[in-house]
C-alpha cells in the first residue's frame, strides 16, 4: 500500500470514529426519549394504590448501554459483516467441507454420551440437573422443532397452534394413565394417533387458506383449545391442572426407592438420577426417531410432493398431486410427533396444566423451525440448543448476583432476552443459520441449493 | 358421428362466465388424436380460460368436455355418461371421462391431461431431476405402498424410484439437459425451463397434452428445437397436443389443425391453410379491413 | 330488552376501542403486507405511558381538571407510543423488507415477547390500577327496575374515538401522505420510481399506527382502570379479528369490524359464558377467514393460475 492511500485510509478511519461517536450520540437520545416514561418512572404497587417513584440511575444505564451497543455495531460489527458478507461469494474452505461430513455423527455420538460427560464433570448428584433441565428439555424441543419442520419446513404451511397438538399428547397420556391405568409404551404411539387426528381435524377447515392467514387460524385453533383445557374442569381440572400422573417404568420396574424398584431390583444405590437418565434417553430416541423418519419421507413421493407444494401448488396440481390429502398428511405427521413429545411431557413432569401450552410455546417451536433454516434438521437442532439452552443457562447465572447485588435477579430477564435474540437473529439471517438446501435425489452429484431459489410456502 | 373416431377431446358449448363477464361464449371444437391442434387468437381472446376450464382449474358455466381413452365406439356412449352422474365410464382398455366434473388433479391423475403454464410453474428450489420426479407421483405413490413400505424400505419402492429416475434421464437426454440434472430449476436460462416444463408434463404419461404459450420469450433457435421437440412427441408416443401460441412460425409450421378465438367467441376452425386465408381472421388480427385503413390515412392527409 | 341496550352501549364502547387497534393492523398489512403480531403489545406499552402521565399530572403536579388532564394524557401516550412503534419498525421490521416472507412475523413475535417482558420487568408484575378518571352516569330509561345507563367516559370514549377517526380519515384521504399510502399498498416500486419516498411513508404508517393504539390504550385504561403487562395479547388478537371480519386492508371495514366484535363479546358474555368469551373471539375469527376471507368490505382475492 503506498503511502498516500495509507493516509487517505487513516482519515476515513477517523471520519468514521467522529460518525459513529455521533451516531451513538443520538442513539443515546432516541434511548432516553424511548425508556423515560417506562424506565424513568416506575408506577410501584404500594398497597391498593400506585407509588410513583423516579429511576434515573437505571434510565442512565440504559441509555448508556444503548450508546454503547451503537458504537460497536458501526465500529467492530458493522465492517465485520460486510467482510463476511464479501467473503461469503467464495467456495468453501475444505475445512467447512469436511466439518459438515463428520458434524452429524459426532453431535449424535455426542448426544449419546452426554449424560456421562454431565456424571463425570458434576458428579451423580450435581448432573441430575444438566441432564434434566439442559439435556431432557432440549432433545423436547427439537423433536417438537423436527415435527413443525415437516409441516413448515416441508410443506410450507405456517402453523402458529402447533402447541395444541403438543397439549393433546400430553392430556391423552395424562387423562388415559390415570382414568385405566395403561402403561407409558401403550400410551405414547396413542397419544400420536390422537394428535393426528386432530391435526387432520383442524387441518381440513383451513386448507384453502394461505400466508399469514393460515397461521392466524392455526393460532385461533390454538388458543380455543387452550380455553377448553382451562375451563372444562370436570374433565381437566382447569388451571389446577392434572397432578399425580403415573411416571414411565423400565418394563413394568418403578423407579423408586422401593425394594420392588429399579435400584433394589438392579442392586444399584437408588438414586432419581436413574429415572432422569432413563428419560432422557427416551427422548433421545423419540427425537432420533423423528429426525431418521423425517429423512426417510423426503425421499419418498409424498416427502417430495410436500416440498413441491411449497414450491408452487397450483404446478402440483398440474402434475396430478392431491395437495389436499397431501396437506393433511404434513399435518397429520407434524401433529402426530408434537403427541409423542406431549406425552414424554406429561409422563416426565409428573404434573401438566394449561400453563405449559401458551401461546409463547408455539412461537418458540416455529421461531426454533425458522431460525434453523426451514427444511434444515441440524439446523433446527443447533437453534434449539441456542434457544432452550440459552434461556436455561440464564437461570445458572447467580454470579451476576455478586456484581449487581442480591436483588438482581437473572431469570427474570429471561424472555426479555428470548425476544430481543429473536429479533436480532431474524435481522442478522432472515432465512436461519443453515438455509440452503439438499436435493432429495441426485443424477450424478448432490449439490446443495442456495437459499435464494427455495421458496418458503404460501401458508 | 364419423369424425368422432378420430378425437381425444370434444369441446362442446363451453361457457366460462365470471360475474358479467363472458370470457368463452359457447365454444365448441375437437381435438384430434394423436395431432397438433393450435388455439390461437388476440389477447384477451380467452384461450387460457379455455385450458383452464379443460384441466379443472376452472369449472366451466356450461358446456361438456368429453376424453376419450382407446376405443372410439366409446364415444356412442358419451349421452349415456352425461346423463348419468358419474364423472367416467370405463370398458376394458378404453374409457371416457366428463372433464368438466373433475377437480384438477383428477384430470392430469386419471384422465391423464396434462399442462404447462403461460408463466412457467417449475419448483424453482428443487433440482431439475425432482422436477421430473414430482411429475411421477402418483406412480411411485403406489410403488412407494402410500409411505408406509417406503418408510420400512422395502425394495419395491427402491426398484420403481430406480425406474423413474431412469425415465427422468431419459427426458433430460430428449431435451439436452442431462448436465444440469443436479442443478436447482430456477438456475436454467429461459429456454431450458420452457423445455423442462414440457418434458415434466410428459413425465405424467398424459394423453392429451396442454401447452400455454410454449414458444413465448424464445429465440429462433429455442423456438425451432421446441416445434422439433413437440413433433417428436407427438410421433413417439402418440400423445395428441393442444397448444396455445401467439408465435405464427410455430403455429404454421406444426400445428394440423387451428382454432381461432376473438372475444371468446370462435370465428375460424380448419387446417392452417384454411385459416390463413379466412377473412374474419385477417380482420380479427389486423382489426379492419385494408381499403378502410387506406380511407382513414386518406382523411387525416397521409 | 334492558340487559340488550345496556350491552349494547358496552358493546359499541369496547368495539371502538378494539376498532382504534384495529386501523392498526390493516393499514400495516395494507402497505406492507405483514401481520404486525407486535400491535397489541404496543397498545399495552400506551396504557402503561397513559397511566404514569396520569400519575405525574395527578399526584405530582396535582391538576384538578380532569378532562385537561385526560388531553395531556392522551397526547403524551400518543406522542411516546408514536416514537416507540418508529424505533420498532426501523430496528425490527425495515432491514426485513424484501426478504423471506416468514422473517418479519417472527421478529414481530419476538418484538411481541420483548415489549411485555420488558414492561413486567419494568413496571412489575402485578396489576396497576387507577381510581376512575371520570365520573357521572346517565339513566336512560329504568324498565323492570333495571337500569339501562350510559356513563360519562363511555361518552368520552364515543366523542374521542369519532374526533379521531375523522381527523383520520381526513390524513388517509385528503393528504398526500394518505395519497403515499395507497400507491405504496399497490406497487411499492412503481411508487418509489414517481418519487415516493417509500421508507418515509412506511414510517408514517407505523406512526400512526401507534398513535391510534395510544388513544385506544388511554380509553382502556381509562374504561377498565386496570392494566397489567400481559394485557396486550388477547385485545390485539380481538382487534386483528376485527381487521380480518371487516375485510383486511380496508379502513371503515376495521371500525365496523371492531365494533362487531365489541358487540359479539359483550352479548355472548352477557347471554352466554364470560368462561368462554374470548373461545367466541377466536372462533369468529376463524370463521370469518375460513368462510369470508375477504372480510365485510374487503375485495376478493382470485387465484391466477
Amino acid at each position: 500500500m503506498s503511502k498516500k492511500s495509507e493516509i487517505a485510509a487513516a482519515q476515513s478511519e477517523r471520519v468514521d470514529l467522529t460518525r459513529a461517536l455521533r451516531d451513538a450520540g443520538l442513539a443515546a437520545l432516541l434511548a432516553f426519549a424511548l425508556f423515560l416514561p417506562l424506565i424513568g418512572f416506575w408506577a410501584r404497587n404500594v398497597g391498593e394504590g400506585l407509588l410513583l417513584v423516579t429511576r434515573w440511575d437505571a434510565l442512565a444505564l440504559v441509555v448508556l448501554i444503548v450508546a454503547a451497543a451503537r458504537l460497536f455495531y458501526t465500529l467492530v460489527a458493522q465492517p465485520w459483516l460486510k467482510r463476511q458478507r464479501a467473503r461469503r461469494t467464495e467456495i468453501a474452505p475444505p475445512w467447512r467441507t469436511a466439518l459438515a461430513k463428520w458434524f452429524i455423527p459426532f453431535a449424535i455420538g455426542f448426544v449419546v454420551v452426554y449424560p456421562l460427560i454431565a456424571i463425570a464433570g458434576a458428579g451423580m448428584r450435581g448432573s441430575i440437573k444438566w441432564v434434566d433441565n439442559f439435556g431432557i428439555q432440549i432433545l423436547i424441543y427439537v423433536m417438537l422443532g423436527f415435527g413443525l419442520n415437516i409441516v413448515v419446513g416441508l410443506a410450507g404451511l405456517l402453523d402458529l397452534g402447533y402447541v395444541a397438538f403438543y397439549a393433546v399428547g400430553a392430556y391423552s397420556y395424562a387423562l388415559l394413565a390415570k382414568t385405566f391405568g395403561l402403561t407409558f409404551w401403550i400410551l405414547l404411539p396413542l397419544a400420536g394417533v390422537l394428535a393426528s387426528f386432530w391435526g387432520v381435524l383442524l387441518g381440513f377447515p383451513v386448507l384453502r387458506l394461505r400466508g399469514d392467514y393460515l397461521a392466524i387460524v392455526t393460532l385461533a385453533f390454538g388458543e380455543i383449545i387452550r380455553i377448553v383445557i382451562v375451563n372444562w374442569v370436570d374433565l381437566t381440572n382447569g388451571y389446577a391442572g392434572i397432578t399425580s400422573i403415573p411416571r414411565p417404568t423400565f418394563f413394568g420396574i418403578p423407579f423408586n426407592a422401593d425394594d420392588n424398584g429399579f435400584a433394589a431390583v438392579f442392586g444399584l444405590e437408588f438414586t432419581p438420577l436413574h429415572r432422569t437418565l432413563f428419560l432422557y434417553y427416551i427422548i433421545l430416541g423419540l427425537a432420533l426417531l423423528t429426525a431418521w423418519v423425517t429423512v426417510r419421507l423426503r425421499r419418498l413421493p409424498v416427502g417430495r410432493a410436500w416440498e413441491a407444494l411449497r414450491e408452487d401448488e397450483i404446478a402440483c396440481r398440474s402434475l396430478g398431486i392431491n395437495t389436499t390429502n397431501t396437506k393433511l398428511t404434513a399435518f397429520a405427521m407434524g401433529a402426530m410427533f408434537a403427541g409423542f413429545a406431549g406425552s414424554f411431557f406429561a409422563a416426565r413432569q409428573g404434573f401438566i396444566s394449561p400453563e405449559s401450552f401458551t401461546f409463547i410455546e408455539s412461537a418458540t417451536i416455529l421461531s426454533i423451525v425458522v431460525l434453523g433454516g426451514m427444511g434444515s434438521q441440524v439446523g433446527v437442532a443447533i437453534a434449539a440448543i441456542v434457544m432452550i439452552g440459552g434461556t436455561e443457562i440464564m437461570r445458572e447465572l447467580d454470579f451476576l448476583k455478586e456484581i449487581f447485588g442480591a436483588d438482581f435477579d437473572p431469570t427474570k430477564y429471561r424472555m426479555l432476552l428470548f425476544g430481543f435474540c429473536m429479533v436480532l437473529i431474524m435481522v442478522w439471517r432472515p432465512r436461519g443459520l443453515i438455509a440452503t438446501r439438499r436435493p432429495s435425489v441426485f443424477l450424478k452429484e448432490r449439490k446443495t441449493i442456495s437459499a435464494d431459489l427455495v421458496k418458503e410456502g404460501h401458508g | 358421428m364419423t369424425e368422432l373416431r378420430d378425437t381425444v377431446l370434444r369441446v362442446e358449448h363451453l361457457t366460462m362466465r365470471f360475474g358479467g363477464l363472458v370470457a368463452v361464449d359457447d365454444l365448441s371444437f375437437d381435438v384430434a388424436r394423436g395431432g397438433i391442434t393450435a388455439l390461437i387468437g388476440p389477447n384477451g381472446a380467452g384461450k387460457t380460460t379455455v385450458f383452464n376450464c379443460i384441466t379443472g382449474f376452472y369449472n366451466a358455466s356450461e358446456g361438456r368436455l368429453a376424453l376419450l381413452h382407446g376405443d372410439p365406439a366409446l364415444w356412442n356412449l358419451l349421452d349415456a355418461l352425461t346423463a348419468g352422474g358419474s364423472r367416467s365410464l370405463r370398458q376394458g382398455n378404453s374409457a371416457l371421462f366428463l372433464l368438466e366434473r373433475m377437480p384438477d388433479y383428477l384430470v392430469t391423475q386419471q384422465a391423464r391431461v396434462a399442462r404447462t403454464f403461460q408463466n412457467i410453474r417449475l419448483f424453482p428450489g428443487m433440482t431439475v431431476l425432482e422436477n421430473l420426479m414430482v411429475a411421477q407421483h402418483n406412480a411411485l405413490m403406489v410403488a412407494s405402498g402410500f409411505t408406509v413400505l417406503g418408510i420400512l424400505g422395502f425394495p419395491s419402492y427402491a426398484r420403481a424410484e430406480r425406474a423413474a429416475i431412469e425415465k427422468a434421464r431419459s427426458w433430460l437426454d430428449r431435451i439436452g439437459l442431462t448436465a444440469r440434472a443436479d442443478d436447482p430449476a430456477g438456475d436454467l436460462p429461459y429456454g431450458a425451463q420452457r423445455r423442462l416444463e414440457v418434458a415434466r408434463a410428459m413425465c405424467t404419461d398424459p394423453v392429451l397434452l396442454c401447452l400455454d404459450e410454449p414458444a413465448a420469450g424464445l429465440n429462433p433457435r429455442e423456438s425451432a428445437e421446441l416445434n422439433a421437440l413437440l413433433l417428436d412427441i407427438r410421433n413417439d408416443f402418440g400423445t395428441s397436443i393442444l397448444l396455445i401460441e401467439h408465435d405464427m412460425s410455430v403455429v404454421m409450421e406444426i400445428s394440423d389443425h387451428i382454432v381461432v378465438l376473438d372475444y371468446g367467441v370462435k370465428i375460424a376452425d380448419g387446417t392452417p391453410q384454411e385459416v390463413r386465408n379466412d377473412p374474419a381472421v385477417i380482420a380479427a388480427y389486423l382489426g379492419v379491413q385494408d381499403e378502410e385503413v387506406e380511407k382513414a390515412q386518406a382523411e387525416v392527409g397521409l | 330488552m334492558e340487559v340488550f341496550l345496556q350491552q349494547l352501549i358496552n358493546g359499541i364502547t369496547l368495539g371502538s376501542i378494539y376498532g382504534l387497534i384495529a386501523i392498526g393492523y390493516t393499514m400495516v398489512f395494507g402497505i406492507i403486507g405483514m401481520v404486525n403480531f407486535a400491535h397489541g403489545d404496543v397498545f399495552m406499552v400506551s396504557a402503561f405511558i397513559a397511566l404514569i402521565a396520569f400519575l405525574i399530572l395527578t399526584s405530582w403536579l396535582g391538576i384538578g381538571s380532569i378532562m385537561l388532564a385526560l388531553l395531556i394524557v392522551l397526547i403524551v401516550a400518543m406522542l411516546f407510543t408514536s416514537l416507540v412503534n418508529w424505533v420498532i419498525e426501523r430496528v425490527a421490521y425495515r432491514p426485513l423488507r424484501g426478504s423471506f416472507r416468514l422473517a418479519p412475523l417472527i421478529s414481530a413475535i419476538g418484538m411481541s415477547i420483548f415489549l411485555s417482558n420488558f414492561v413486567q420487568v419494568a413496571q412489575g408484575p402485578r396489576n396497576k390500577s387507577v381510581p376512575p378518571m371520570v365520573h357521572g352516569e346517565f339513566v336512560l330509561m329504568t324498565r323492570n327496575g333495571y337500569p339501562v345507563t350510559l356513563s360519562v367516559k363511555q361518552l368520552v370514549i364515543w366523542g374521542v374515538t369519532a374526533v379521531l377517526l375523522v381527523a383520520f380519515w381526513y390524513v388517509v384521504t385528503r393528504t398526500s401522505l394518505g395519497r403515499a399510502q395507497r400507491a405504496c399498498e399497490q406497487d411499492q416500486k412503481m411508487a418509489a420510481l414517481l418519487g415516493v419516498d417509500v421508507d418515509r411513508t412506511i414510517s408514517m404508517t407505523f406512526v400512526i399506527a401507534a398513535a391510534l393504539a395510544a388513544v385506544a390504550g388511554t380509553m382502556y385504561l381509562m374504561h377498565y382502570g386496570v392494566i397489567t403487562f400481559s394485557d396486550g395479547f388477547v385485545p390485539g388478537v380481538k382487534a386483528f379479528t376485527a381487521a380480518v371480519l371487516g375485510g383486511i386492508g380496508s379502513l371503515p371495514g376495521a371500525v365496523v369490524g371492531g365494533i362487531l366484535i365489541g358487540l359479539i363479546e359483550t352479548m355472548w358474555s352477557a347471554y352466554f359464558s364470560t368462561d368462554y368469551k374470548d373461545v367466541a373471539a377466536f372462533s369468529v375469527l376463524a370463521i370469518t377467514l375460513i368462510f369470508l376471507p375477504q372480510g365485510l368490505f374487503g375485495r376478493p382475492d382470485v387465484e391466477k393460475v
